[in-house]
């Protein structure tokens, strides 16, 4: 089974490396600098007119359209896919001269249950569907039950798996425990894509999310993660600059391009704006695309509808005027 | 560009700020500017303009009118004459003027920031969200000095009228640093912006118009330097002068005013270290170098332009900043979306390209990113280079451009001793994530502002000035205000030495000749013969022979001075040891008072109860510094950031001391005592006439515990020895109780390697006053204050 990022990517997936503690033990990461850097990225990198019309369609293709809430049905699921399928009116698409880019979300993302519905919905749509896995949110259940439910997912048709780390590894220090749990993730995983969900906000500081990026990645991650969504705090620039710098040395170490994955939190045109910059500048423009980048989000997609239609005629839009998803 | 080709690119696209609100204003003006003075705008008397030019295209902006030397005099001349209502108006109402300048600041701030944008070349987001805050923040803060000044500095006043020149590279933010304390202390202004960035400074002085504040107090004479400048600083009604610019024009302006008894504060050049040890961070490292030197095109007075690089990771940060490098834009100043502006003319692109050329010539290794430039305007590539060292002329020389030079160090040892390498001191960046190194290596490098693991960053209330040849003086916080202020018992110093009565003492007969002592100098804590081995009379009033003292000479002072220099550990003994090695002198001179005293009689004649009064006012004094020497700290600023900005107070370093011949023990207490409690060395060249009660105090100070070199003394001919001690490039500071020309002197001559001079311009001070003699007037003197900003967090 090929992947929709398979076929984009001219790399070779990452197949992990053994733990190397020293490079883990002497990563840096000072707070208020990285602060200082979030707080110039959009200010030293504004982005109007076509420019901004075009990266907000960009950014819609990195989107992982979510929905992870207990009461979901196949009809909301199936709403969401007819979304992800047509995430902008057609004829806002025609007016940008772009209708003929096949413009779709990134991926559908739902809880296990879902995962049929979802793939019958998109049908041959080339959009593929992630599962949110291991326990999701906490991680929490037994060893072998969060084994299995990747494996269920995969078996499912899930092309793409967000796992979630224990947060107890981090906090403990145990890096080894933490690369050999997600070295299994990744291997019960398969051919399917990995994305590894580090709950950032429950790992503290910054230094843990920097030490425990380089730990998934040499796990064998295809992705690193912020957040579940369900961490009192979500994806910030701070921890996306954090991880991002992350992949670059990766990069540079092993010459494997690692994905990267904010979600939570993330509901305006203007914030994936100032996520799209952050990324072009810390990686480069590959990491636009979505073969490397995805917005974890559910209520974004409305406002760049908004935004887009405010770009084509001038007026500023209204919800209602755009096809719920 | 269509939106499908961006989509595949993700290219960025211009992103300009409109300029229509300032074309308007400039529209309003007819692009055509008078002078403001005496709360009117008025034509040039001269009928003289120059062209103001927008070097992001090179278009002319506007005419501005260029001040005569009677323009500068009208000026000088209502703001003279404004001041004394200005002050008398009281604290309170002064606040009020200037919080409301503030808030007209904030009211236009886009105005500002669009304009002064346009007139310089630097990124519209830098003037938008750092230049025209901290311009605002500015003047909130010393709003609130103004309201405080009645009631807090009760014994200060205002100099008078300020003369101010600022430079093009800041131009609304220096110019700020300059009016604001000046108004709040109750001072009138008269102001010459840069000739090439001079609008911002029209535009303020149309707030100050908006708010009304009284005619007179704040004047702009705009024009250029070698003129207008020249005019402002010769003016004999400037009290003081407060300069920002290159050093080269501080030490011509230094010396200008040399003996007229003006105040002055310099902030000049540097060539500022950015030290990056192994455990930094270093991806954030290398963002504080974009903000060290890629901020305002490099043409930043603290640039970090020297980059030290611990050896175990040069390679890898070399790399990654190369990679860094690579991202930066260049373009038009009004676009939202660059790094890099306009530099501010032709010339000083031309000057920049030459410092590469020469780089290149003597064998750096130059790189710079691929990065469109627009076709016109002046725009300089961001620059590195590598394969330098100290030799090299690039690495010695201020460039004033987004230049940069990087070497490496083994040890920390070695970073402190390469970011010293320089004869300027502005300002240093340190990067470690071990607060341990951070703060051993803070207090060591010379420079008035150390940023820990961040840098460029100012604030209102920290004081930002230089060591060495940058500067001296503060700018910002209460240690900056006091260069505006001066002690109200000055007016009460005389042109002639207080006197006291005197008698011939009745001289006991003895069957024996009395024994024949020659009073040797005093250094590296030995008394020693002086080098020319010559002596010369010490007489009372009468004419009587006293004694004999030690004749100095040049090769005394050079020997003093490497004293001075060997015993620098001084400076960082802790100050419960200098308590008590002062507690120490004190006890010691209480058990020969009597006889201290009996040498005052004998040398000046003063009764014997005269006598007894001046060393108890010494030891009194000794016990004062003693008290204050763990006392008087340091600051914790209000730095609106989430840090820690310390302002330490350190030693000036090794200090010249020159004495009256009045008093001559109290005068030498009152003066080496303070300076010592502060860390300094010193080398004191004491009473000429009646040197003897020095000599007597080198064998107090020999019983007291004092280290040798911290105090020498080197007798003789004080009009000799003063140029030695005046042009020693290893002295940092000089203070001169003498006569005018002699104070002018000492200020030409402390010129060179800038030396903070503090001279009497042949004023006395009453030694005996309290007021006059002690307090903090001298612990400030002896004291640099080194601002060290610490941000600090951990937990998300």
């Amino acid at each position: 089974m090929t992947t929709r990022i398979q076929e984009k990517l001219d790399v070779v997936r990452n197949p992990g490396m053994p733990l190397e503690l020293d490079w883990i033990e002497s990563v840096q990461v000072n707070l208020s600098a990285l602060e200082r850097r979030s707080a110039t990225i959009p200010s030293r990198r504004s982005i109007k007119k076509q420019w901004q019309a075009a990266w907000l369609l960009k950014a819609i293709t990195c989107i992982d359209l979510t929905t992870l809430a207990g009461n979901d049905t196949p009809s909301n699921v199936k709403r969401l896919c007819a979304k992800a399928k047509h995430p902008v009116r057609l004829d806002l698409l025609e007016t940008m001269g772009v209708s003929d880019l096949n413009i779709t979300a990134g991926a559908v993302c739902v809880y296990h249950a879902m995962v049929p519905t979802a793939i019958a919905a998109l049908g041959d749509a080339d959009i593929p569907v992630a599962a949110v896995s291991t326990g999701f949110p906490a991680g929490l259940s037994p060893f072998e039950q969060r084994i299995e439910e990747i494996r269920a997912s995969v078996a499912a048709g899930a092309r793409e798996i967000d796992i979630v780390i224990t947060r107890q590894h981090v906090l403990r220090n145990d890096w080894e425990s933490l690369y050999s749990e997600v070295a299994a993730f990744r291997e019960a995983c398969g051919d399917a894509h990995m994305k590894t969900i580090l709950a950032t906000g429950d790992l503290s500081t910054l230094r843990n999310v920097a030490k425990a990026s380089l730990v998934c990645m040499m796990a064998g991650a295809d992705f690193i993660k912020t957040s579940t969504g369900k961490e009192s705090m979500n994806a910030t620039l701070p921890v996306g600059i954090t991880m991002v710098r992350q992949i670059r040395d990766y990069l540079d170490q092993t010459g494997y391009k690692i994905g990267f994955k904010p979600a939570g939190g993330i509901r305006k045109a203007k914030e994936a704006l100032a996520w799209l910059a952050m990324m072009k500048e810390e990686l480069g423009v590959e990491w636009t695309q979505p073969h490397l980048f995805r917005f974890g989000a559910s209520s974004l997609l409305a406002d760049i509808e908004r935004q887009l239609e405010h770009n084509t005629t001038g007026r500023y839009s209204a919800y209602y005027r755009h096809p719920m998803g | 560009m269509e939106i499908k080709e961006i989509f595949e690119s993700m290219e960025y696209g211009p992103a300009p700020e409109s300029s229509d609100k300032v074309d308007k204003w400039l529209e309003d003006h007819d692009r055509t500017f008078e002078l403001f003075i005496n709360g009117k705008w008025v034509k040039p008397s001269e009928d003289e303009y120059f062209d103001s030019i927008n070097p992001s295209n090179g278009e002319k902006m506007a005419a501005i009118a260029a001040a005569s030397k009677s323009d500068v005099d009208t000026a000088v001349n209502a703001a003279k004459k404004a001041q004394k209502e200005w002050w008398a108006m009281g604290s309170h109402k002064r606040a009020r003027y200037i919080y409301a300048i503030a808030r007209q600041i904030q009211k236009h701030a886009r105005l500002f920031a669009v304009l002064e944008s346009m007139d310089n070349g630097k990124p519209i987001r830098e003037t938008r969200d750092i230049d025209v805050p901290l311009v605002a923040r500015h003047f909130y803060h010393h709003a609130g000095w103004a309201q405080t000044m009645d009631h807090d500095m009760p014994d200060y006043e205002p100099l008078g009228v300020i003369g101010a020149i600022v430079p093009w590279n800041f131009p609304l933010l220096i110019f700020t640093w300059k009016v604001a304390p000046a108004l709040a202390t109750g001072n009138t202004v008269v102001i010459k912006p840069a000739k090439l960035t001079s609008l911002s400074a029209i535009l303020f002085a149309q707030i100050c118009e908006a708010v009304n504040l009284p005619p007179g107090v704040f004047n702009l004479v705009t024009g250029s330097g070698s003129k207008t400048g020249t005019y402002l600083t010769d003016h004999k009604d400037v009290a003081k002068l407060t300069f920002t610019g290159s050093t080269e024009v501080g030490k011509i302006l230094r010396r200008a005013i040399a003996g007229s008894g003006k105040k002055i504060t310099l902030e000049l050049g540097g060539k500022s270290p950015f030290i990056v040890y192994e455990d930094a961070d270093l991806d954030s490292a290398i963002e504080g170098i974009v903000d060290a030197i890629w901020f305002n095109q490099g043409q930043v007075c603290c640039a970090g332009s020297r980059l030290l690089i611990q050896e175990s990771i040069e390679d890898k940060f070399i790399r990654k900043l190369k990679a860094r490098m690579e991202k930066l834009r260049v373009g038009p100043a009004l676009d939202k979306a660059i790094d890099i502006g306009a530099v501010v003319d032709k010339n000083q692109l031309d000057t920049i390209a030459s410092y590469v050329n020469i780089g290149v010539k003597e064998g750096g290794e130059l790189y710079q990113p691929q990065c469109d430039l627009p076709e016109v305007g002046y725009y300089h590539l961001p620059t590195l280079f590598t394969g330098v060292s100290t030799a090299d002329t690039i690495v010695q020389e201020e460039i004033f451009g987004p230049v940069l030079v990087a070497m490496s160090f083994r040890t920390p040892a070695e970073a402190v001793e390469l970011a010293n390498n320089t004869r300027y001191g502005l300002a240093a960046s340190i990067w470690t994530e071990n607060l341990n190194l951070a703060f051993e290596t803070a207090p060591k490098i010379k420079a008035g502002t150390i940023w820990i693991n961040c840098t460029n960053m100012f604030d209102a209330s920290s004081g930002f000035g230089g060591y060495r040849e940058s500067g001296f003086g503060r700018e910002g916080g209460i240690e900056g205000l006091w260069d505006f202020m001066k002690p109200k018992w000055e007016s009460e110093f005389k042109t002639k030495p207080f006197k006291r009565a005197t008698v011939k003492p009745e001289v006991e007969e003895s069957e024996f000749p009395p024994i024949d002592r020659t009073a040797k100098m005093y250094i590296g804590g030995k008394q020693a013969r002086p080098d020319g081995n010559y002596s010369y009379e010490i007489h009372s009033p009468e004419g009587d022979l006293v004694g004999e003292a030690s004749l100095g000479n040049r090769k005394d002072i050079r020997n003093a001075v490497e004293a001075a220099n060997a015993a620098i550990g001084w400076q960082v003994t802790n100050k419960h040891n200098v308590a008590q090695i002062l507690y120490y002198i004190a006890e010691n001179l209480d058990i020969r008072k009597k006889e201290f005293a009996e040498r005052l009689v004998s040398m000046t004649h003063v009764s014997f109860e005269d006598a007894m009064k001046e060393v108890s006012e010494s030891i009194y004094r000794i016990y004062y510094y003693a008290a204050k020497a763990d006392k008087w700290d340091g600051n914790v600023h209000h730095t609106p950031y989430r840090n820690i900005t310390l302002a330490m107070p350190e030693a000036v370093g090794v200090l010249g001391i020159v004495l009256p011949n009045e008093f001559p023990l109290l005068a030498f207490v009152s003066t080496v005592i303070p300076a010592i409690a502060r860390g300094n060395t010193v080398v004191v060249i004491p009473s000429e006439t009646h040197p003897l009660s020095a000599t007597d105090m080198y064998q107090i100070f020999e019983t007291s515990d004092v280290p040798g070199g911290v105090v020498n003394i080197v007798t003789g001919n004080r009009g000799e020895l003063t140029p030695y001690i005046a042009d020693h490039d290893s002295v940092e500071g000089i203070w001169y109780f003498g006569d005018k020309k002699g104070s002018k002197d000492v200020e030409l001559r402390a010129t060179e390697n800038m030396k903070r001079s503090w001279v009497s311009y042949g004023k006395h001070r009453d030694w005996m006053n309290r007021s006059h003699g002690m307090g903090d007037e001298f612990l400030r003197k002896a004291t640099e204050i080194k601002n060290i900003w610490t941000p600090y967090g951990e937990t998300m």
